[in-house]
């Protein structure tokens, strides 16, 4: 019974959507204002019925209802309580259905937040937001229903993918989908200042504020993925320039794009047809992550079972949405071109730098993401291209950026005076390069070209940032009268640099080996003895595992115990590495076990990764930048009383 | 110069510069790209001396050894007309089994066997390596029997 | 302004790229033979060369071709398949082992069961080119007039079975 509830209001979320799309236009087009009133509820209503569906589910799983389909492949009554949560989420339906729940989430908020939008317009937002949501809801009910029984049941579920059953994994799809879907709130607002005709300073100012929202939702969520990936596919690798990595990176770049340029359309009202353009490039490139995530077009370690009939369905929705809105660009865009001038040195053309970089870093990442399909369709023999492509295109990319960023954080809006651009540099200059030339050979006794590079544009970065705070405190002004966006801004700099540094000094200097260890035979690696002192079978909730025990000493001072486990999942009989990490912001110890290799010995992979923290630090930190930025005043939504008045008259208005 | 102009020189030179840089990288891209074979293309001789490449098949079964208490293993892939010998000295990867996926990065050496430094096997039952997975869906008999006009 | 539909254009290549990803799908070749009469052939049975198996033993009936070899794992991916099919006595299972020896294709079926009604034995692999085999397996469908009237290329499941095979028949 409750599975069927929660199928039957996924149809009343599409009914509900449906009615926002007609509504929302139609209301918006003929200016009927009883029409607009109904896209409001609905888009509350939508969202209450996706909860009610998502409980369902969620119902389905705590109770191990093995009668529904869904459950029984991926859950199993020993799964962990908390693993049953997450196993809704596991597989390709439950995961549709979190997006689904996540896009009517947005759609709520934009619809309780938009009492400062005028009428028209927020009709046409939300509108385009139920478009999107449609043919989500489309997509599940006639291809991937969730709640679809199984006759008869099954005994018990075949378990969630081990590989699945973690915490970092558990709430990665949560907050990578929460930033993936809000750029779908940009992309609707594009898609409603095109049929308004104007994009002016507010709607830019609308538009930053969701938009950060969603990227800081997203950079979270692609540090989470990074970071589980890290510990436990067990290679002790962060990033593959995987295709599921990749489909989710792009919107990012997109998206840090589009957040920059919005500032130029706030401040100056330039960039609009630009500013529109990356609107709905960052949600484009989120639908085609969905699409060769779920398509099985390019394989990928992460990909879920695949189904040409789903990829079909997905294709037709995102050349749909893509197509119509950029052709509605291609017919529109000429309205918004601007005419402000643009001097060489000011902070629009730093923002314009920024904006061609991360473009073109984009599409380097598309064309190594697509490049075997393209060869594919091209019928050229099986040649795929690798980390080492994307590295050797991204990191210069990602250097020259850097270096622009450090000085473009001190332009000034019209025209910067380029004496006092290098009066307020020249230090930070001179101690970053000093220091990255000294500090790998001083410390690593070994540098290189990229390490210098790296750990200069990385102090280049932090430097530069802290300049501003550190010139206001020495004329005695408060730093808490700095406004929110600027400190905003410096952070996340702040953090873009901890995560080159950390990118930098993992790359450069971890050390791995591969051993055999036998009991009591230390192995001595960067400067860590590694001994193995047991060896023993133990037992898990779902599973058993052979662990190791290592003790890792330095100059004979212990360090830490680590126990590195291989363990066996009793249901999917799946073997999975279960490797140890002494964590430290410096450096991780990283151990993992292999197998018996006879006589005695087992195999392990030993690694020292020095500032591999600093990679999600760094994340962590451009998040808190974001955050800081939409506590600034002129973001917050205007308060109750003005804006229900305002709201008022804007109805009368209309 | 007017403004409008020094604008543009600005980004003409940032374009021509990552266009150079493009241009660089590309020529530099056979080294980048990633060939994958499968062991009746390298027994019949598609891969280039010193080459880097994946070889893709799957293990044969009971062809698996390993030196006793070391790292050391040496198994064949196969692709069910043709055999490689792979050596390999690290850790295996979890789904690592005979009778499985596997893809071998590495080189040939002078005998003729495969010198792998990364093995990767298949993900999980769904996933198989694409190019694996397409060479096994449909297979060509062995290259020593008759062939075909 | 002509410069503001470049996106589109650029969208639409990409959308064409992605959509012949999709197509790619190697089961969706066509036979040139659906359709056409099934060509005829005479060849021994396996391990029964006294025996011969050809077209016309099954005139008036629909079966089921089926191209193997103990050299193909893709096979044994379909072979509970078939072993299924025979159970529940469906549609009968011919088989044609291809380019294969004798000793290894008896061998295979002794171990993993015979779901064929009888397996004509083509070592040489002229059949096959008859047939436009690509690779194995493929399973044919031949209708009680000896047409073609379906090619499935790669494995079958039960799916494919199901909605390819039985679903043709009951036309």
């Amino acid at each position: 019974m409750i599975p069927e509830l929660g199928h039957f209001s996924l149809f009343l979320c599409l009914m509900l959507a449906l009615t926002q799309i007609v509504c929302g236009y139609a209301g918006a087009h003929t200016g009927r204002s009883t029409w607009m009133a109904a896209v409001k509820p609905a888009a509350v209503g939508q969202f209450v019925f996706a909860v009610i569906s998502f409980a369902c589910l969620v119902y389905a799983f705590l109770n191990d209802d093995f009668t529904v389909q869904y459950v029984a492949s991926n859950s199993n009554t020993a799964l962990p309580e908390m693993y049953k949560v997450a196993a809704v989420w596991g597989g390709h339906e439950g995961s549709l259905l979190l997006w689904i729940l996540i896009q009517s989430a947005w759609s709520f908020a934009v619809a309780s937040a938009s009492r400062d939008l005028p009428d028209r317009f927020a009709s046409r937002v939300i509108a385009t937001l139920g478009l999107v949501s449609a043919g989500f809801l489309l997509f599940i009910l006639f291809t991937s229903n969730p709640f679809a029984r199984l006759m008869p049941a099954a005994f018990n579920g075949r378990d969630l993918n081990p590989l699945l059953q973690d915490f970092g994994l558990a709430i990665h799809p949560p907050i990578l989908y929460l930033g993936y879907v809000g750029f779908s709130v940009a992309f609707a607002f594009a898609i409603a200042a095109m049929l308004s005709g104007d994009v002016h300073a507010q709607w830019a100012r609308w538009t930053r504020r969701w938009t950060t929202l969603a990227w800081l939702f997203l950079t979270i969520g692609i540090a989470l993925g990074s970071w589980w990936a890290y510990y436990e596919l067990g290679w002790g690798g962060w990033w593959f320039w995987d295709a599921v990595e990749n489909a989710s990176f792009m919107p990012w770049l997109v998206g840090t794009a589009l957040i920059h340029s919005l500032a130029v359309t706030d401040k100056r009202g330039l960039f609009k047809s630009w500013t529109l353009l990356l609107s709905i490039l960052a949600f484009s490139l989120s639908l085609l992550g969905t699409f060769l995530v779920r398509s099985g077009v390019l394989v990928s370690v992460h990909a879920f079972a695949s189904d040409p009939e789903r990829g079909r369905f997905i294709l037709i929705f995102l050349g749909f949405m893509v197509g119509g809105a950029l052709l509605l660009y291609s017919l529109t865009a000429r309205k918004f071109v601007a005419q402000g001038k643009m001097q060489l040195v000011s902070r629009e053309t730093a923002l314009l730098v920024n904006n061609v970089l991360l473009v073109c870093a984009t599409f380097v990442v598309l064309f190594g993401t697509l490049y075997p399909l393209i060869n594919d369709a091209l019928n050229m023999p099986k040649v795929s291209v690798g980390a080492q492509w994307f590295n050797t295109f991204f990191v210069p990319i990602t250097l020259v950026l850097m270096v622009f960023l450090g000085v473009g954080m001190h332009t000034i809006w019209r025209q910067s005076n380029v004496a006092s651009l290098k009066n307020r540099l020249k230090w930070p200059l001179l101690v970053s390069a000093v220091i990255a030339v000294a500090f790998p050979l001083l410390v690593y006794q070994r540098s290189g070209v990229l390490i210098v590079l790296g750990t200069f544009t990385a102090l280049w970065v932090v430097l530069s940032s802290l300049t501003e705070p550190w010139l206001r405190y020495r004329r005695g002004l408060s730093l808490r009268s700095m406004p929110r966006t600027q400190v905003g801004m410096l952070v996340a700099h702040v953090g873009v640099a901890l995560t080159v540094l950390g990118v930098t000094y993992t790359s450069a200097y971890s050390t791995q080996r591969d051993v055999a260890l036998q009991i009591d035979a230390p192995v001595s690696i960067g400067g860590y003895e590694f001994t193995l002192t047991a060896f023993e079978r133990v037992n898990g909730p779902n599973y058993v595992a052979d662990q190791a025990s290592i003790s890792v000493t330095r100059n004979g001072k212990p360090v830490t115990e680590l126990t590195p486990q291989k363990r066996t999942y009793l249901v999917q009989t799946m073997p999975m590495t279960e490797s140890a990490i002494h964590p430290r912001l410096q450096r991780d110890i990283y151990v993992a076990l292999g197998e018996p290799l006879g006589e005695g010995a087992y195999s392990f992979r030993l690694q020292i990764k020095p500032l591999v923290r600093f990679i999600w630090l760094g994340a962590l930190v451009m998040a808190l930048g974001g955050f800081l930025t939409l506590t600034d005043r002129r973001y917050r939504a205007v308060p109750e009383s003005k804006a229900s008045r305002e709201a008022a008259s804007a109805g009368l208005a209309s | 110069m007017t403004p409008r102009k020094e604008r543009m020189t600005a980004v003409s030179i940032l374009l021509i510069a990552v266009s150079l840089a493009t241009f660089f990288g590309l020529r530099g891209c056979d080294n980048l790209k990633e060939y994958f074979f499968d062991p009746s293309e390298v027994v019949a001789g598609a891969v280039k001396k010193d080459q880097e490449f994946r070889l893709g098949g799957m293990v044969k079964e009971n062809s698996f050894k390993r030196t006793a208490g070391s790292l050391d293993v040496r198994f064949i892939v196969t692709d069910f007309a043709e055999d490689v010998i792979v050596r390999y000295s690290g850790l295996l990867p979890d789904l690592f089994r005979e009778g499985q996926g596997v893809v071998a990065t590495g080189r040939l050496n002078d005998a003729g066997e495969f010198e792998a430094h990364t093995i990767f096997a298949k993900h999980d039952e769904n996933y198989m390596p694409p190019e694996v997975a397409e060479s096994l869906k449909t297979q060509h008999p062995a290259k020593t029997s008759e062939p075909r006009p | 302004m002509i410069k503001f539909a470049i996106p589109l254009v650029i969208a639409v290549v990409l959308f064409l790229f992605l959509a012949s990803g999709l197509g790619r799908d190697s089961r969706e070749i066509p036979s040139p033979l659906i359709g056409k009469p099934a060509p005829e052939f005479t060849l021994p049975a396996l391990a029964e060369p006294q025996r011969t198996v050809a077209l016309s033993d099954f005139a008036g009936q629909v079966f089921a071709f089926n191209i193997w070899g103990s050299w193909c794992v893709a096979c044994r991916d379909e072979h509970e398949v078939l072993l299924r099919i025979r159970r529940d006595n469906q549609i009968p299972l011919i088989g044609l082992n291809w380019k294969d020896t004798e000793a290894e294709a008896t061998r295979w079926l002794r171990t993993l069961g015979d779901p064929y009604v009888v397996t004509a034995f083509d070592p040489v692999g002229d059949v096959a080119i008859d047939w436009g085999v690509y690779g194995a397996p493929e399973t044919f469908l031949v209708s009680a007039d000896g047409m073609i009237l379906h090619k499935h290329i790669g494995p079958l499941t039960d799916d494919i079975w199901r909605d390819e095979f039985l679903a043709r028949v009951a036309q």
